[in-house]
């Protein structure tokens, strides 16, 4: 089934949403793993970390609370939940290399079967910087990688990664809008096969082998 | 003790091929004022240390448009094109660090450490040509301290004594640069005559040498 690059992304965020525990600390990459917090459940509360020092991250600014002052990791105006605080990159680094996140979310350029992420550098093309992904990745307990399956019709899920790592054997969740993968002592283990697509489909666009075990 | 002085003469403590940490992050917490001087000068070649490059309109993103930076020490360039521009054409050298790796350095040379063991790299392009230490059987790549001759720094509020004090997400690396930099030049948006709590204080003032009043938000 042909889905709309919205579609394919409101399907990611949502499935993404499922992940998030009650009282999880979070942190998520800017874009679509952003997206997911939009589909949180009422009765799960999570404290949401943005690597320019700011815990306890809130909704979006408006008109009526403006504050140059105050940004998320995009530079967006952001408010501030109760309980929330402000902290120097020293100790937003230390939240997130120190072990002191739970669950991380990041898009990805590719990701392969042996749980290694490529998402900073495209050399000679594309080389914005890895920002703080490179300390996130390292530290946090768990690394959820949301993305869409494949990029103008390429995969992104490989066997091996070409472009430059961000990280080595990290990644344990893959959500893409056909599948969900894990990734187990560097094997990759499809879970999950969405509704919008099927096992014939995952095979055709995921350049990795991968093992069929729905039953967890 | 610090001295008050402005933006204008804050310029002559500067000089060409010098490094110059920036304090900021994206677009908030950016010192303007003491850049919009050296703007008019032919101060040039300096190595910049900071989070990123910001925008081509704002704080230090405007040294790079003004061909002002031979080399950027920083974490990202994306969000300026004309870094971008200039990196592919070659114009400028960029050394692109982990943002955590890049405040730890900064913050090595500030509390007098020969370095900083982490596992941030491991594995990656960051590794290449560093030395690889084994503490406990985990890896980690040494990184090397960062200072600079002179650091450009904001403040929200500030005391007479060089104290500072911050609101909301402008603490960033505006809080550790003071540390690790000979000069350190404070924009403040607001000094006190009263001294600021001791409770509050963020850096403390023995840090700073030079103070200038804000004449903007340092948002741009």
């Amino acid at each position: 089934m042909e889905l709309t690059k919205e579609q394919a992304q409101e399907i990611i965020a949502r499935r993404v949403a499922r992940e998030f525990k009650d009282g999880d600390v979070v942190t998520l990459g800017i874009g679509l793993p952003t997206k997911a917090i939009s589909y949180v459940s009422d009765d799960v509360h999570i404290i949401v970390q943005s690597e320019n020092g700011v815990l306890g991250v809130g909704a979006y600014q408006d008109d009526s609370n403006r504050d140059p002052h105050i940004i998320n990791a995009g530079g967006f105006g952001v408010t501030i939940n109760d309980g929330g605080c402000f902290v120097d990159s020293l100790t937003a680094f230390a939240m997130m290399r120190g072990g002191h996140i739970d669950l991380t979310v990041l898009g990805a350029l590719q990701v392969d079967a042996e749980g290694n992420l490529a998402n900073w550098c495209i050399p000679g093309k594309f080389t914005p910087g890895m920002g703080g992904a490179m300390d996130l990745v390292v530290g946090t307990k768990r690394l959820i990688i949301a993305m869409e399956h494949t990029a103008k019709g390429a995969p992104k899920i490989l066997q091996k990664c070409t472009l430059p790592l961000t990280v080595a054997h990290k990644v344990n969740t893959i959500i893409t809008e056909k599948a969900v993968f894990e990734i187990i002592n560097n094997k990759l283990i499809l879970r999950e096969i969405s509704p919008y697509s099927s096992l014939d489909e995952i095979r055709q666009t995921t350049d990795a082998e991968f093992i069929v075990d729905l039953t967890a | 003790m610090v001295k008050f002085i402005t933006a204008k003469e804050a310029t002559h403590f500067f000089k060409n091929g010098q490094t110059v940490m920036i304090g900021g992050f994206l677009n908030c917490g950016n010192p303007q004022d003491v850049i919009t001087e050296i703007l008019k000068t032919n101060l040039k070649d300096f190595t910049l240390i900071a989070n990123d490059t910001a925008t081509p309109e704002d704080s230090r993103g405007k040294l790079v448009v003004a061909h002002k930076i031979k080399k950027a020490i920083v974490s990202h360039i994306g969000t300026n094109q004309e870094t971008v521009r200039q990196y592919n054409a070659k114009e400028i050298e960029v050394d692109l660090q982990p943002q955590g790796t890049l405040a730890e350095r900064i913050r090595a040379a500030g509390a007098g450490l020969g370095g900083i063991l982490t596992p941030v790299g491991l594995n990656t392009l960051v590794a290449e040509n560093k030395q690889i230490i084994t503490v406990d059987n985990k890896q980690y790549l040494l990184e090397t301290p960062l200072k600079a001759d002179v650091a450009i720094i904001y403040a929200t509020y500030a005391d007479k004594f060089g104290n500072l004090a911050f609101h909301g997400s402008t603490k960033n690396f505006n809080v550790l640069m003071p540390m690790a930099a000979d000069v350190v030049i404070v924009e403040a948006e607001n000094i006190s005559e009263q001294p600021l709590s001791p409770d509050n204080i963020v850096v403390p003032g023995i840090f700073v040498d030079y103070m200038i009043k804000k004449e903007n938000n340092g948002t741009d």
